[in-house]
């Protein structure tokens, strides 16, 4: 029975390549579409702990042509300072809670650098924004000319890297986050002044008459309990000059509003092209069923029940859906694993795919959906068949 | 296995007609004994087809009961139908009946696989060779002609040796010397115990009957032969 069921398919095989194809396309969308969504609501997740605070304050001039929301969320690189004094009187007001500077510095391509990145030196006492990201990795106390290198950085652990003309070693790889941090080398605060004091020197820096001890990039800040970082960037913004404060959940509003957007598509196309899938697969079950009445009644003739035919033309239905959601999938998770920096990419959002054990479950869903929308679209010609009226079939043409 | 018709009859709904409700076969027993080759003759569209379907337990009758040694067919369940019909009955439909992906060979071994039963090569492969279609064993149904697509049908028919077999026009493709040879395969058939019904507008086949039914316009009668 299993192998009339094999032979029939076998026996038409182009419409079983057809409604393969079918079954594949349906499982190929709905566990792409399912991958990507997920990886960028990851990725979202991410990008907020990866800001980590409430509240940044950077020099104004840093907020000419979009310049640190740029660093921030597309992940080009920059730099920019203020005065400590600044720092200072931000740190003052009212309703600062935790706060920990940092200090930017970019590499360039040039002779005096290993690779051109972005550099953030953060203080190891204050901080709470990159520590924690560090210390899934690293244990250790990151020393004098030790640094992290993002995950996509292609470095290793051990690996010496020179930037203007300082010696660094890399003490730890992140994990990758899907932000800008991927691109990124973190070292100390102490560290980094150190780099830019050699900029200066080598007059490989944009600002020529900074003092490296006196600045500060960026300052992250929670607010106090009792004051909502809204109020506390009001304050700062009135009464801090030159500053500019930003909300860390307005910066990233963008970016969730256009991954909602993007997920809702996503969803649409899902939605579209599940509900086409299965429209072309039960009228392709019907046809291939109409086509076959006589056979079928044939088979009763000789002895099959009305349930082995329905029986018979699931069998058919699943075992053509059953292979092309595979392929399908496999095709999905093909194109998706190894291209995701590429995705990535193309869509400019932060993009984090899940685990191995989530895409795993996504795949084995997708499969299964697909699966039983192939045979939910079969089940009406399975009725079908079930319902034939043998005489009247057999009496008909010859 | 003795086959019983009491007072079967069959209404069709045809909205074509002025009156809508018409019968096809009208009241009508009879039985079919082992031994007997029985002939059925008649006009197109006189209710040949619609009895054996009846007798077959493909049609439902109006009207009526028929029983297989004492058993009322339309008193099981599809299901059991189904397996009685594949071990007891062989039925050759009128038309062409081949299953299309499968080959010769498979498509007369078929009433063997419905219900995992052990294909019975040796039977099917005399039946083929008896029938003339032996070396076509391995080809398609698409690559046969109509006669030998309607010889491969009988040898489905009989390859599990059921007690009755029902024949719808089984020469209608055939030249004289195949007709002749079915016939000669149904008769001796029934000799060795079976019972067995065949529809047909061959006259020659008269010779071959032990009971020779006809029917015009829905009413069977019996011949004397
Ligand atoms: N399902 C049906 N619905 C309506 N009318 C039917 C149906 N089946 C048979 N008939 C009618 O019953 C009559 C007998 O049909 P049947 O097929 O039994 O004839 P037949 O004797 O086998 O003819 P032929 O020699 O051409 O095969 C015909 O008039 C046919 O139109
Ligand atoms: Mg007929």
């Amino acid at each position: 029975m299993k192998s009339l069921a094999v032979k029939n398919l076998k026996g038409r095989s182009v419409r079983t390549a057809v409604l393969m194809t079918l079954a594949a396309l349906l499982s190929f969308t709905v566990l792409g579409g399912t991958l990507v969504v997920r990886s960028l609501d990851k990725g979202l997740v991410s990008l907020k702990a990866r800001l980590g605070a409430d509240v940044m304050v950077v020099p104004k001039e840093a907020t000419m042509k979009k310049k640190f929301e740029d660093m921030i969320l597309q992940g080009t690189t920059g730099y920019f300072y203020m005065d400590m004094s600044r720092a200072e009187e931000v740190m003052e007001r009212e309703g600062v809670g935790q706060v920990s500077p940092q200090f930017f510095l970019a590499s360039t391509s040039s002779s005096c650098c290993s690779i051109p990145v972005q550099l953030i030196g953060f203080e190891p006492e204050t901080d709470f924004t990159v520590s924690p990201w560090i210390k899934r990795t690293y244990g250790g106390q990151l020393g004098f000319c030790d640094i992290v290198a993002g995950s996509d950085l292609n470095v290793f652990v051990g690996d010496k890297l020179s930037f203007y003309g300082v010696e660094c070693t890399v003490a730890a790889k992140l994990e990758k986050t899907g932000t800008s941090y991927d691109t990124t080398v973190f070292a100390s605060g102490e560290t980094v002044k150190e780099l830019i004091r050699s900029s200066l020197e080598k007059g490989m820096n944009d600002f020529a008459d900074i003092d490296p001890e006196r600045s500060v990039s960026c300052l992250m800040i929670n607010a106090a309990d009792g004051t909502s970082p809204e109020e506390l960037v009001n304050d700062i913004n009135i009464h801090v000059k030159k500053v500019k404060a930003y909300k860390t959940g307005d910066m990233i509003k963008g970016i969730s509003d256009s991954l909602g957007g993007v997920s809702r598509m996503i969803g649409l196309l899902i939605a579209a092209v599940w509900v086409l899938g299965i429209v072309i697969l039960s009228l392709a079950f019907t046809m291939s069923v109409n086509e076959r009445r006589k056979e079928f009644a044939v088979l009763r003739v000789i002895g099959a029940s009305r349930g082995s035919l329905a029986g018979l033309v699931l069998k058919e239905a699943l075992l053509t859906c059953t292979l092309g959601s595979l392929a399908g999938a496999a095709l999905g998770l093909l194109v998706l694993l190894p291209f995701n920096g590429f995705i990535e990419e193309t869509l400019a959002l932060p993009f984090l795919l899940p685990g191995v054990g989530s895409i795993a479950g996504f795949t084995a869903g997708a499969v299964i959906l697909s699966v039983l929308s192939g045979a939910a679209a079969a089940a009406i010609s399975a009725l079908r068949v079930s319902r034939i009226d043998t005489g009247l079939i057999l009496r008909g043409d010859n | 296995m003795e086959l019983r018709a009491e007072k079967i009859y069959r209404d069709f709904i045809r909205e074509s007609r002025s009156t809508n409700r018409f019968t096809a076969v009208k009241e009508t027993s009879m039985l079919l004994a082992p031994g007997k080759l029985t002939v059925l003759m008649g006009r197109s569209g006189s209710g040949k087809t619609t009895l054996l379907n009846m007798l077959s337990g493909l049609l439902c009758p109006t009207g009526g009961s028929i029983t297989a040694d004492g058993q009322d067919l339309y008193a099981m369940s599809d299901k059991e139908l189904s397996r009685f019909r594949n071990l007891h009955m062989g039925v050759i439909p009128q038309g062409q009946t081949a299953v299309h992906s499968l080959d010769v060979r498979e498509n007369i071994l078929l009433p063997f696989t419905f219900y995992g039963d052990v294909p019975d090569e040796k039977q099917a492969q005399e039946l083929m060779e008896r029938l003339d279609i032996a070396h076509l064993a391995a080809a398609m149904p698409s690559e046969l002609s109509g006669g030998e697509l309607r010889r491969m049908a009988i040898a489905r028919a009989l390859v599990r040796r059921p007690e009755l077999i029902f024949a719808d026009e089984p020469t209608g493709d055939l030249d004289d010397e195949n007709t002749a040879e079915v016939f000669r395969v149904l008769k001796e058939y029934a000799a060795e115990g079976g019972s067995v019904l065949t529809v047909t507008h061959e006259n020659d086949a008269k010779s071959y009957a032990d009971v020779l039914l006809t029917m015009s316009a829905g009413t069977v009668s019996q011949e004397i032969v």
